[in-house]
């Protein structure tokens, strides 16, 4: 059960999180984070939706992705070199006493300290998932008064070097499967 | 000029050459209707019940290939209509209906006759609108109609807010739309179609599997040149019956669950499969660890989605059937399938479909039902077997006529014994099993087609789901012939009970409450009549064909607890199958 990455650009219209959702939840698939924001494209919005489930599972949700009309591109990020950052805010209990330990695990985190009162701090955090699963950990003992994580956002890499061999640039899952099929054939 | 909404809506409906559109009016679509009352080009089509009207767009669009037209109002207009979508949805079939909503700045309110009517048929349309401004409106109309009819069609639902109609806007139609998301993939990879070649030429053992698809795509000319060119026996799937003539000697009928033995044998055994527009359904998988465990598989889909969903495919080939087979056709060579052929014969002598035309007499007559008549007498024992009839038919109507059914026993029965000769012949819903299908759609596809023979064929239960629609048929003047196979129960659930919970028989037994179906065919105002016996049919059918300007109701007392057979139970492989006691 590999979790997925999967990056989806869409119809920034209305209802179109809608089908997304009501497209996972009616077939059985699962959610583990969706994220949605604009893309450049004009008329665009960019979603990450990481899933999990055997190659059968995630080659039927990345079809079922595609055949909604509003979805323009699906592109699984997984089998790719990819950058992905989740963003965590977490206020935590800090006593008088607490508040230097807690100050050294953000820094150690590189994360800030962005609002403080006399029985809390709140910090923000960003990263990959267990950099944040990782830093909860160790602000647990101090007592979480409250968790808020924004879900992963993903993007492929580019390759700077232009003598760097050509990559691997992700490509829909179709013209993938064709690929492969051609080869074996050769 | 500026034209009000409704005005573009059925100057949209006029640029799509829609001239039949099935509906019911109501509050918020009455705009709409009163630009219809000065529009002749468009027949406007009453029905009684908005789902009627949805199977008839249905029926419509299957006998036809072109989008069926519902209109009906907000709310409950709208909510009627959902069962239909979801047939239409799984069966693939276009067709396009215009909901009406309450006005844009009520939307949310619950307000009177509101319902969220693009989220309710959201998961059963291949997509749907809101539209939210009369200048949005033909941009709409030129993507649904694109949307639906094209790629592995559907239905699609357009909601239009009353003061959406109300409102003015220019109008220009866009010739084809470009829409971002949506590029069907039709021809074929050409390597992947050499292949197919290659795999077929190297089969002893092929069978061709049609479904829905080819029909769809037109392409029953293509299956059949391929079969012949291979050697190959083909079976079809209840929405491929027709792709294939059954009078070929390459027919090996239906395959499934209710499929003939030598065909599910042939499936079991070949080392090729060839599924032609066909999406490996449970009903005629079974098991699928134990389907078709030796072969080989090919499968052509327009659909992605459809390949590798539930048995993985050797050979995916995505595109549009016919377009794929006359890319393949040529390069197919005769591969060695005499001996394979041989053997089917065989079977088809050993284990042919059958039914023991002898059997079975009723006590009753009538299965106790309310005013009937006629007792069976000792000397003239009643005994009509169901299969005989849609045999008797499909001989009397040469296998030519169009064939409408609803879902149950008598829907099984049409598909083994009818002998179907063309493609869109056999209408009947499939994926979705919606009983209350078969008279509605009927009314669509006679009006597609009103010089062919269009036959419903229906069950005591099915027909009493949409028998309301028996107004509109007479309204119409219809001379649809229904076939009612009445054995006074909801027969396959019956059959269920009765091979896997003991004969248990809970709530299926309609003797005694079913009406008395020629005195309520006679008050809609069609022409009724009752038969007993085998012998009764051809008198039946000669009289039946006189009415020309009404629907005929035949109402034929079947034996009330009458088996489809063969059958494999569900979940289970095909060696399993129960060959009956016929």
């Amino acid at each position: 059960m590999q979790r997925h990455t999967i990056s989806i650009l869409v119809e920034n219209k209305f209802g179109v999180l809608a089908r997304i959702a009501g497209l996972f939840s009616g077939r059985g698939f699962n959610i583990d984070s969706i994220t949605v924001g604009e893309a450049s494209e004009p008329g665009t919005a960019r979603m990450t939706i990481m899933t999990h489930g055997d190659e059968k599972i995630i080659e039927q949700i990345i079809k079922q992705l595609n055949r909604l009309i509003d979805i323009i591109r699906v592109v699984d990020l997984t089998e790719t070199s990819y950058i992905n950052r989740e963003l965590a805010l977490i206020k935590v209990n800090a006593s008088r006493e607490s508040r230097q330990e807690i100050v050294q695990i953000s820094e150690i985190f590189q994360s800030k300290i962005v609002d403080i009162s006399q029985k809390t701090m709140t910090m923000e955090v960003v990263g990959n998932e267990d950099k944040i699963d990782a830093i909860i950990g160790l602000l647990r003992p101090f007592g979480l008064r409250e968790v808020a994580r924004t879900g992963r956002v993903a993007m492929a890499r580019d390759f700077i070097s232009k003598d760097a061999p050509t990559p691997e640039l992700p490509v829909p899952v179709w013209e993938k499967e064709r690929r492969k099929i051609t080869a074996d054939l050769a | 000029m500026k034209l009000s909404g409704a005005e573009i809506v059925v100057e949209c409906l006029k640029k799509e050459n829609v001239d039949l559109v099935y509906g019911y009016p109501g509050g918020v679509v009455i705009p709409l209707y009163d630009v219809l009352l000065k529009t002749p080009e468009i027949r406007h089509v009453l029905v009684r019940h908005e789902q009627g009207a949805t199977h008839m767009a249905d029926g419509y669009a299957r006998a036809t290939g072109r989008p069926g037209v519902v209109l009906a109002s907000s709310g409950p207009g709208a909510t009627n209509t959902v069962t239909g979508i979801a047939t239409a949805y799984m069966d693939s079939v276009p067709m396009i209906v215009i909901t009406g909503q309450v006005p844009v700045h009520l939307i949310g309110n619950d307000a009177f006759q509101e319902s969220d009517t693009v989220g309710i048929t959201r998961p059963i349309t291949k997509h749907n609108y809101l539209i939210k401004e009369p200048q949005e409106i033909a941009q709409i109309f030129a993507e649904a109609f694109y949307i639906a009819t094209t790629g592995r069609p559907g239905p699609v639902l357009i909601d239009l807010p009353k003061d959406v109609q109300l409102g003015q806007a220019d109008f220009h139609y866009p010739e084809k739309p470009h829409i971002r998301g949506y590029r069907p993939t039709y021809e074929g990879h050409a390597q992947q179609i050499k292949k197919a070649a290659e795999m077929i030429a190297a089969s002893q053992r092929p069978v061709i599997y049609v479904g829905g698809g080819a029909i769809i795509s037109d392409a029953a000319e293509e299956v059949r040149e391929l079969a012949h060119r291979a050697g190959a026996p083909v079976t079809t799937t209840l929405m491929g019956l027709g792709a294939f003539p059954e009078n070929d000697p390459l027919s090996m009928k239906m395959l499934g669950m209710h499929g003939t033995w030598y065909a599910n044998t042939a499936v079991m055994q070949c080392d090729l499969l060839i599924s032609v527009g066909a999406r490996f359904d449970d009903r005629v998988t079974g098991k699928l660890s134990e389907f078709s465990p030796n072969s080989k598989k090919i499968h052509i889909d327009i659909d992605p989605s459809s390949l590798n969903k539930n048995v993985k495919v050797d050979l995916p080939i995505v595109g549009d059937v016919k377009r794929v087979l006359q890319e393949l056709n040529p390069m197919v060579t005769k591969a060695d399938t005499g001996a394979w052929l041989k053997q089917i014969d065989l079977w088809k002598r050993e284990h042919p479909l059958t039914y023991d035309s002898t059997a079975t007499v009723h006590e009753e007559g009538l299965h106790g039902a309310n005013g009937n008549s006629e007792p069976a007498t000792p000397s003239a024992p009643l005994a009509i077997r169901a299969q005989y009839v849609i045999e008797r038919i499909g001989q009397l109507t040469h296998g030519e006529a169009l064939v409408v059914t609803d879902v149950g026993q008598h829907q099984m029965w049409a598909a083994q014994w009818y002998g179907f000769t063309r493609p869109r012949s056999m209408i009947t819903s499939g994926g979705l099993g919606t009983m209350g299908f078969g008279l509605p759609a009927a009314i669509g596809v006679k009006m597609a087609c009103p010089d062919r023979e269009v036959i419903v064929i229906s069950g005591d239960g099915s027909i009493q789901m949409n028998i309301q629609e028996m107004a509109t048929a007479v309204a119409c003047r219809l001379p649809i012939k229904i076939v009612l196979l009445n054995n006074g129960f909801l027969g396959m659930v019956r059959q269920w009970q009765d091979l896997f919970y003991a004969k248990r028989y809970s709530e299926v037994d309609l003797r005694g409450s079913n009406p008395d179906f020629v005195k309520l065919a006679e008050a809609y105002g069609a022409v009724a009549m009752r038969i007993f016996r085998d012998e009764e049919v051809d008198a039946a059918w000669a009289e039946a064909a006189k009415i020309t300007d009404r629907p005929v109701f035949i109402d034929v007392i079947i034996p009330e607890e009458d088996n489809v057979y063969p059958m494999i139970p569900a979940g289970a492989a095909s060696h399993e199958m129960i060959e009956g006691n016929n």
